[in-house]
């Protein structure tokens, strides 16, 4: 059903299957908005929820998925001991593997860690977000979202905002989007910007105001507070100042724009309440498009069978 | 690989000479008799000389490598100067020098002499690199003089860069005394931070930390300036960017006592084949872009850079498989040197033989001292007999190194060392 057996990151993903996805998510959608929200798609398989590093809504959308389409689950959350010695990595998933699996949900620290995994099992391996490289997954949500408000993403244009360098979400976005034919602006302070990401096919602006007038919707990246005193940015308070999305700023503008967010949000950092809680936010949107990609994946990768067969 | 003793007298026969050191290219014999060079030219064959036919194969000097990491003492798991010594003489080197940066790292007169003399009875010729700093933590110099009196060749605290320029100053002074050459690892810790890989479009791409060219080319840039200051014998380890390379080649037109290596991994690999996140391609100071690969390959044609060397650095396999971020830097590289550089080199940049087999073995010689001609009559024979044309795979069931964390496992390589000749011992390479 999906060119690949793995769904490791969205760069050179086939568009085909990038909307085949996201075709089949507005289908379990609907399965989340009944009353019984659940189908019997994976009954039988057993997937495993492999998460080296700490997370909560990820984590709960996927086990939700995995519930409603009625799959065997088995978490497994390493700590943060074992996790520092990087050579148990290949013993935990093939332990793990040894058990019988379809499929593992890896989280991990490392970028090109579920890559990596590919080589020690056979199980089908969907990136849960991987060190600061990519996390498909909350991209093909995101543009699942954009999807549902805009109808399509051609020649759509999205600002990204924030941190772009430790950002999975932005990568896997950029990447998914520009494959679906959305044009990219990304925004930050210079220093959290990658170098060469204009050789991705994305414009880069340090300045919020023209992403906004530019942009149909923009996705507002969590700032890492604590990477505040490691010199990259000098104060939330003149991050806030350039790049948050505070009510002011948004009265500047005149216009309909979508505003998305991955969470969890630092209110008043990045986002403020008032913006969040607006109506032109579609966040929890997201959250509810999260489980119901998650499904879609997991079925079309575990090759489940629908409803009427 | 079958290794014996060398007959009493021994005739290669036929063969290719390539002669580094007079820079000749003949069809001829070398005759060795006790282990020695008798006569290298036209011989007649005598009844009781042991012949070997060399006709289509190359018969040179056995190959130098001033840049090796044997791990002993301390981490023999990975590596030992016995299992190292089979591995260079598999890739045609006869003689190589070993980084101090063991455990507990060469830093003492006492610990060069245990090298010294536990290389006394293995099959090539080991010099150790003694440690720049004591304990190699770029504070207090090394008994530089009464280490090289045990037989350091040269110092450095490989691995780890000189970061205070000072220490630098009065390493390269002090070593001045001796002449010496410091060999620093240079990469500027700050501007390198916890980089992974080149800086770029690809790391970008792959969501791993860059470690960009400047972090090389502006200490290379410090030590080339330091070095004329203190009018001391410089060697650059493992050049790998355009910029680093335009300085060195800017100072060797001032500068005499200058020398600089390129590895042959930083001429076959550009950054784009990092993508598939094999931890064997990561190595200090990475691979970099295409630009800076061609750079390379200039500079080694027009003499900017003096020699090859592997900077061979072996690592277990579990090491090596740990996440890329985790991954220790290194791969191993003497045994599939020759044809790797061959390749590349010859094959694909149009480099000749003569000019790549001086980078292998007269030149790399010169830099640490040692003597540069071997075809002289009365040396005691370091002669590696090549294949050139045999196309062969790199195969881990064929590795001697106790270690296999080469990318060049499963590649077609060109170019294929036959025999070898080294301290008394002739060994059949297969
Ligand atoms: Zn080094």
């Amino acid at each position: 059903m999906l060119q690949h057996k793995h769904l490791l990151g969205l760069e050179g993903y086939p568009s085909e299957d990038i909307q085949t996805i996201i075709d089949t998510a507005f289908g379990f959608r609907k399965v989340l908005e009944r009353p019984i929200k659940k189908v019997p798609s994976l009954q039988g398989k057993t997937v495993v929820n492999l998460f080296f590093e700490m997370s909560t809504r990820t984590r709960i959308s996927f086990e939700l998925a995995q519930k409603r389409m009625s799959a065997d689950t088995v978490a497994f959350s390493a700590t943060s001991s074992s996790l520092n010695k990087g050579e148990s990595f290949k013993d935990t998933v093939q332990n793990i593997e040894a058990m019988k699996i379809d499929a593992v949900i890896l989280r991990h620290p490392a970028s090109g860690a579920p890559r990596h995994l590919t080589k020690f099992v056979d199980a089908v391996v969907i990136n849960a977000g991987d060190g600061t490289h990519e996390h498909p997954t909350q991209a093909i949500l995101d543009m699942m979202s954009l999807q549902e408000q805009f109808n399509n993403l051609e020649g759509l244009k999205v600002g990204i905002i924030g941190d772009i360098s430790h950002s999975r979400v932005a990568l896997s976005n950029i990447f998914g989007l520009t494959t679906m034919g959305a044009d990219v602006m990304i925004c930050g302070p210079s220093t959290l910007i990658p170098p060469h990401i204009e050789k991705l096919g994305v414009k880069v602006s340090y300045d919020m105001d023209e992403v906004i007038d530019w942009a149909d919707a923009v996705n507002i990246l969590r700032i890492q507070l604590e990477r505040m005193g490691t010199g990259l940015y000098p104060s939330i308070r003149e991050y806030r100042e350039l790049f948050g999305l505070s009510v002011e700023r948004i009265k500047r503008h005149s216009k309909d724009l979508v505003v998305m967010h991955p969470g969890p949000m630092n209110r008043g950092t990045e986002i403020d309440s008032a913006v969040a809680d607006s109506d032109r936010a579609i966040i929890l949107d997201q959250v509810l498009n999260g489980v119901a990609s998650r499904m879609a994946i997991l079925y079309l990768l575990l090759g489940g069978k629908t409803e009427e067969n | 690989m079958r290794s014996k003793k060398q007959p009493r007298e021994l005739l290669l026969k036929g063969g290719t000479v390539v002669d580094p050191f007079r820079k000749e290219k003949y069809v001829g014999d070398v005759f060795i008799k006790n282990g020695k060079i008798q006569k290298v030219g036209d011989v007649n064959y005598k009844s009781s000389m042991t012949q070997v036919d060399c006709s289509g194969l190359i018969v040179t000097h056995g190959f130098c490598d001033i840049h090796v990491h044997f791990r002993e003492p301390g981490r023999e798991d990975k590596e030992s100067l016995a299992t190292g010594s089979q591995a260079a003489l598999a890739g045609g080197f006869t003689r190589v020098c070993v980084m101090p940066n063991t455990n507990p790292p060469l830093d003492t007169p006492e610990s060069i002499r245990f090298i010294v003399e536990k290389a006394e009875t293995l099959p090539i010729h080991i010099h150790p690199i003694g440690s720049i700093t004591k304990g190699q933590k770029g504070k207090e110099i090394c008994e530089m003089v009464a280490m090289r009196n045990e037989g350091a060749v040269a110092f450095s605290d490989d691995g780890i860069p000189v970061s205070d320029g000072e220490i630098m100053r009065l390493a390269l002074e002090y070593a001045g005394m001796i002449g010496v050459p410091i060999i620093n690892h240079a990469e500027d810790c700050c501007i390198r931070k916890n980089g992974v890989m080149n800086e770029g479009e690809i790391s970008t791409r792959m969501g791993l930390t860059g470690n960009p060219d400047i972090a090389e080319s502006t200490m290379v840039n410090r030590d080339l300036e330091l070095a004329q200051l203190a009018g001391s014998v410089l060697h650059v380890p493992h050049v790998s960017t355009a910029k680093a390379m335009n300085h060195i080649r800017r100072m060797k037109k001032e500068n005499k006592h200058l020398s600089a290596e390129v590895t042959p991994h930083h001429l076959y690999f550009n950054d784009e084949a990092l993508v598939e996140y094999d931890t064997n391609l990561k190595v200090a100071p990475p691979i970099r872009t295409e630009h800076d690969r061609r750079a390379l390959i200039k500079a080694l044609k027009d003499d900017v850079i003096d020699c090859i060397a592997t900077d061979h650095a072996p690592h277990t396999i579990e090491e090596k498989e740990r996440t890329f971020d985790l991954a220790p830097f290194g791969m191993i590289g003497l045994e599939s040197c020759f044809g790797v550089v061959y390749q590349t080199l010859v094959k694909e940049s149009g480099m000749t033989l003569g000019e790549l087999i001086p980078k292998l073995t007269v030149n790399p010689r010169v830099v640490m001292g040692f003597q540069p001609d071997l075809f002289k009559p009365g040396i005691q024979a370091e002669i590696s007999v090549i294949d050139t044309e045999k196309e062969w795979v790199f195969k881990k069931s064929s590795i001697q190194s106790r270690s296999g964390n080469s990318p060049f496992l499963g590649k077609k390589l060109t170019g294929k060392i036959q025999f070898i000749l080294s301290k008394g011992i002739i060994t059949e390479i297969t």
